[in-house]
C-alpha cells in the first residue's frame, strides 16, 4: 500500500472507532459546535467528538503539530475530509478561529501570538468573532472609524462594530481599527486582537429575518489592549484584512458541499413528494425544467471546483477561477432554497406551530438565512467588482 | 484528472488555435458568404485539416485514423469555434466517423472511413424532419422492396447536406428507426441548399422512392435509435466545445472593446453596469468549460453518466453562447449592429448552434430524465 492508502485505511478505522453514532447524522444549523467558554452542549457526544478530534489535531488538520494541529499534508487532509463525508461525520468544530484567524496568524502572527492563540482555537476553548463591519463601513470596509491610539504599552480602543456574527457567544474578537486617521484610508488600518472579557466590549444581539439572532452590534468603549496584540505592523492591517477575507470567501464559496451531500434530500426527490410523479417523472413539467436548470448549474459549478482543485494539484498557479466561487456558490444556494420553496407550495410558507412539519419550518428559516450568503463576507456586487478588476482588468 | 488537459490534448489545442487564427479568420467566412460559394467551406482548408489528422480522431487505426478521442477533437472544435470556421468537422469528422465506426460493417468501414480520413469523402446525417431536434420521431419511410428498400420522405436542416457524398438517412421501417447509407447522387434524391443566418451549410432533402440495396443498411435493422443516441452525444459534446470557443471569443472581444471604447471621457468598461455583466459572462464561460471537459472525458472513458453530462454541457453551451453573443452586440452599441463588424456573426451563429442537436429545453428535459426525474 502506498503511504496515502495506508493513511486512508487508518483514518477510516479511527473514525469508525471514535466518531459517536449521533455525530454521524445530519447536523442541523443549531447543533453546529463553535466551542468557547460560553459553549452550550446540546448533546454530550458533541463534546466527546470534539475532544477526540482535537486531541489528534484534526479540528485543524493542516496546522503544524507544534501548535496542536494535525500536521497533515493537503493530500492527507483531503482524505480525512473524504472519509468523514463518506461516514457522514459532522464537523467537530467550526468557527472563525479555525477558518479565518488561524490561517492569518500562521502567515502574519508572531511566534508568541501563535503559541498563545492557536492551541485554544484547535481545542475549541476560545471562540473568536470578526470585528470588521461598522455602521458606516460595509462594502466600503476601509472607511472604518473604530479608533485605536497607542499609549505606551497599550492601545486605547473606542468604536462601534456591527453585524458581528456570534459576538455574544464569543470570547475574543479580531478587529480592524484605525491607527492613523491622517493618511489615505487603506494606509491607516491595523489588525488587533481584543479580549472580550473587558467590560468595555459590549455585544448586543440583533434579530435576523429568519428569526435567529446570529449577529450583534458591538460597542467598544475605552478598552485597553496590550500592544503585543497587534498582528503584523502598525498601519499595515489592510493587507492582512484582505487575506482574511480570502479565507472567509473560500469558506462561504464551499457552501453546500461537505455533509449536505450525504444527508440533504435532493430537490427533485422533494418535488416528487410534493407534486407527485407520472411515469417516474415529476408531474409538473415546468417545475421539472426549473429543477433541472438549477441542478445543471449546480453541477457545472461543482465541476468547476473540481477543475480548480485538479489544476492546483497539478501545480498550476491559482488561476482566475477562485475569484468566482463566493459569488457563484452563494447565488446558487439562494436559488436552491427558492426552488425548494417553489416545490413545497403552501407547505413552504410556515413560520412555526401546527400544520407544518419540522423539516418544512427548518427549510423556510434556512431560505431566509441564505439571503445573507450574498451579503456577508463581501456582497455579490463587490465580488463582481473584484472579478471585473482583477480578472478582466477593466478600469476603475 | 479529467478536468485538466493531457499534454497531447494541449498540443492539439495550441496547434489548432494557431491554425484557425492564421488560415481561417472570420474574414474567410465572410468571403464564402459574399461570394455565394457553392461549397460553403474551403476544400483546401479541409484537406489541410485532414492532413493534420483531425478527421481521424474518432476513426480506428486500421482505417487510417488515430482514435485519439473526443476530448482531443473537442480542442479542434473549440479552436474552430473561435474563428467561426465553416467546415465539415461536425457532419463528417464527428457524426459521420462516429456512426460508421460504431455501426458499420467491415465493407462499409473500409469503403468510407479511409476516404473520410483523407478528407475526400463528406458525410451528412439526414435526421431532422420537423421544426426542432427530435431524434426519436422519424416519419421518412423505408419500405422493403425485394432484397433492398425504397425511401420516401423529407429531411430538413441536414448539415452539409448540399455537398455531402454520402447521406446517412434515419428512416422508419415500421417497427423502429433504421439507418441507411445513401449516395447523394442516387436517383430520387433532391437537395435544396439552405441559406442560413450563420452563413454555414445545410440543406433540405427530399427522397422520392429512392432505391437502395440491403447492404446500405448501417447497423442492425431497427437498431438505429440506439446508434443515433450515442453518435449524437459525441456530436453534441463536440458542438458544445465549438460553442464554448465561439462564446469565449465573443466574450474576449467584448471585454477588449470595453477597454478601448471611450464615452463621457472614460473607457466604457469603467461603468459598473457593464462591469458586472462582463463578470457574470466570465463565470458562465468558466462553468461551461468545466461542463464540456467533463462531458468529453466521460465519453472517452465510456462512463455511464456520459449522456447526462453531455446534456448538461450542451444546455450550458447553449445558454452561455446565447448570453455572450447578445451581450456582445449590446455592449458594442451601434457598431455591433453593422455587418462590417464581426461581433454580429457570433449572435447569428449562436442561434443556429443552439437549435442544432437540441436546444436548452430539450437538454434540460433529457438531463432530468437521465437523472431519474
Ligand atoms: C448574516 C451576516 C453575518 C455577518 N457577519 C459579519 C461579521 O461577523 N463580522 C463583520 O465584520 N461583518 C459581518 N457581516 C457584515 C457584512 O460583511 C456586510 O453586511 C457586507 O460587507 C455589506 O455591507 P453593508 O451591510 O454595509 O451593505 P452596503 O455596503 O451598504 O451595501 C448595500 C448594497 O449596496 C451595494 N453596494 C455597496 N457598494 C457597492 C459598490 N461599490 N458597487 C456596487 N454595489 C455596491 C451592496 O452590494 C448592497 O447590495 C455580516 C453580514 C450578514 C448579513
Amino acid at each position: 500500500m502506498t503511504d496515502l492508502a495506508t493513511f486512508r485505511a487508518e483514518t477510516r478505522a479511527w473514525l469508525e472507532e471514535n466518531c459517536p453514532p449521533p455525530m454521524r447524522t445530519w447536523m442541523p444549523e443549531d447543533e453546529q459546535v463553535a466551542g468557547g467558554k460560553k459553549a452550550v452542549w446540546k448533546r454530550p457526544e458533541q463534546k466527546i467528538w470534539l475532544d477526540r478530534m482535537a486531541a489528534k489535531g484534526w479540528t485543524a488538520p493542516t496546522w503544524p503539530k507544534k501548535y496542536g494541529g494535525g500536521g497533515l499534508s493537503n493530500d492527507e487532509a483531503l482524505i480525512l475530509e473524504e472519509e468523514m463525508q463518506d461516514l457522514g461525520c459532522r464537523a467537530p468544530l467550526r468557527g472563525m478561529g479555525l477558518s479565518m484567524l488561524g490561517p492569518v496568524l500562521l502567515e502574519y502572527g508572531t511566534e508568541e501570538q501563535r503559541q498563545t492563540h492557536l492551541p485554544p482555537i484547535i481545542k475549541g476553548e476560545i471562540r473568536w468573532c470578526q470585528g470588521y463591519s461598522e455602521p458606516e463601513a460595509g462594502s466600503d470596509l476601509a472607511s472604518l472609524r473604530t479608533r485605536a491610539v497607542l499609549q505606551g504599552e497599550h492601545f486605547l480602543v473606542n468604536g462601534h462594530k456591527i453585524w458581528t456574527s456570534n459576538a455574544h457567544h464569543s470570547d475574543w474578537i479580531f478587529c480592524l481599527v484605525r491607527t492613523d486617521p491622517t493618511v489615505k484610508k487603506h494606509d491607516g488600518i491595523s489588525f488587533l486582537l481584543i479580549d472580550m472579557s473587558d467590560p468595555g466590549v459590549r455585544p448586543r444581539p440583533i434579530r435576523l429575518i429568519s428569526g435567529a439572532s446570529v449577529f450583534c452590534e458591538t460597542f467598544i468603549e475605552n478598552v485597553r489592549v496590550p500592544a503585543g496584540n497587534l498582528v503584523g505592523e502598525l498601519n499595515k492591517g489592510w493587507t492582512i484584512a484582505k487575506r482574511l477575507l480570502e479565507h472567509e470567501r473560500k469558506g462561504i464559496g464551499g457552501i453546500g458541499a461537505r455533509q449536505a451531500a450525504k444527508f440533504e434530500t435532493p430537490v427533485e426527490q422533494r418535488a416528487k413528494q410534493y407534486v407527485g410523479e407520472v411515469d417516474g417523472r415529476i408531474a409538473d413539467a415546468s417545475l421539472r425544467e426549473k429543477i433541472a436548470a438549477y441542478n445543471i448549474d449546480a453541477q457545472a459549478f461543482q465541476l468547476t471546483r473540481r477543475r480548480a482543485a485538479e489544476e492546483a494539484e497539478a501545480g498550476q498557479p491559482p488561476g482566475p477561477l477562485s475569484a468566482m466561487f463566493k459569488y457563484y456558490a452563494t447565488e446558487l444556494n439562494k436559488r436552491r432554497y427558492e426552488t425548494i420553496l417553489d416545490v413545497e407550495g403552501f407547505q413552504g410558507l410556515g413560520w412555526e406551530g401546527d400544520g407544518f412539519n419540522d423539516d418544512e419550518i427548518r427549510l423556510t428559516r434556512e431560505w431566509l438565512r441564505a439571503k445573507a450568503n450574498t451579503i456577508e463576507g463581501g456582497t455579490s456586487e463587490v465580488q463582481l467588482n473584484i472579478i471585473a478588476k482583477r480578472v478582466l482588468g477593466l478600469p476603475d | 484528472m479529467a478536468m485538466i488537459l493531457t499534454e497531447e490534448a494541449r498540443m492539439v489545442r495550441d496547434s489548432a488555435l494557431g491554425f484557425f487564427r492564421e488560415r481561417s479568420p472570420i474574414t474567410e467566412l465572410r468571403k464564402l458568404r459574399d461570394s455565394n460559394d457553392p461549397v460553403g467551406f474551403s476544400r483546401a482548408l479541409w484537406a489541410q485539416m485532414a492532413e493534420l489528422g483531425w478527421t481521424g480522431f474518432l476513426v480506428p487505426e486500421e482505417y487510417g485514423g488515430s482514435a485519439f478521442g473526443i476530448a482531443g477533437l473537442a480542442q479542434v472544435m473549440e479552436a474552430a469555434g473561435r474563428t467561426l470556421t465553416a467546415s465539415p468537422l461536425l457532419s463528417t469528422a464527428l457524426l459521420g466517423a462516429c456512426l460508421v465506426s460504431t455501426a458499420g460493417s467491415e465493407a462499409q468501414k473500409s469503403d468510407i472511413l479511409p476516404a473520410l480520413v483523407t478528407g475526400e469523402r463528406i458525410l451528412a446525417l439526414a435526421l431532422e424532419e420537423g421544426t426542432r431536434h427530435a431524434p426519436h420521431s422519424i416519419a421518412l419511410k423505408a419500405q422493403k422492396d425485394g432484397a433492398g428498400y425504397r425511401l420516401s420522405g423529407r429531411k430538413t436542416f441536414v448539415l452539409d447536406g448540399h455537398i455531402a457524398d454520402t447521406l446517412i438517412v434515419a428512416a422508419n421501417t415500421g417497427g423502429g428507426t433504421t439507418l441507411f447509407l445513401v449516395p447523394s447522387t442516387a436517383s430520387g434524391v433532391a437537395r435544396t441548399r439552405l441559406s442560413m443566418v450563420d452563413s454555414r451549410n445545410a440543406a433540405n432533402i427530399a427522397f422520392d422512392n429512392v432505391a437502395v440495396g440491403a447492404d446500405a443498411v448501417l447497423g442492425p435493422v431497427e437498431g438505429g435509435a440506439a446508434i443515433l443516441d450515442t453518435a449524437l452525444d459525441y456530436a453534441r459534446a463536440g458542438l458544445a466545445a465549438e460553442m464554448l470557443g465561439s462564446a469565449n471569443e465573443a466574450f474576449d472581444r467584448t471585454v477588449q472593446y470595453l477597454k478601448d471604447r471611450k464615452q463621457f471621457g472614460v473607457a466604457i468598461g469603467s461603468f459598473q453596469a457593464l462591469k458586472h455583466r462582463a463578470a457574470q459572462m466570465f463565470c458562465e464561460v468558466e462553468v461551461t468549460r468545466s461542463a464540456v471537459m467533463a462531458a468529453t472525458a466521460a465519453l472517452d472513458q465510456g462512463g455511464n453518466d456520459a449522456a447526462a453530462l453531455v446534456s448538461l454541457a450542451k444546455a450550458k453551451a447553449n445558454q452561455t453562447f446565447f448570453l455572450c453573443g447578445n451581450e456582445g452586440v449590446q455592449m458594442h452599441g451601434g457598431i455591433g449592429m453593422t455587418d462590417e463588424h464581426e461581433i454580429g456573426f457570433f449572435t447569428k451563429r449562436a442561434r443556429v448552434a443552439i437549435a442544432t442537436f437540441g436546444d436548452t429545453v430539450f437538454h434540460q428535459d433529457r438531463f432530468a430524465h437521465s437523472m431519474g426525474y
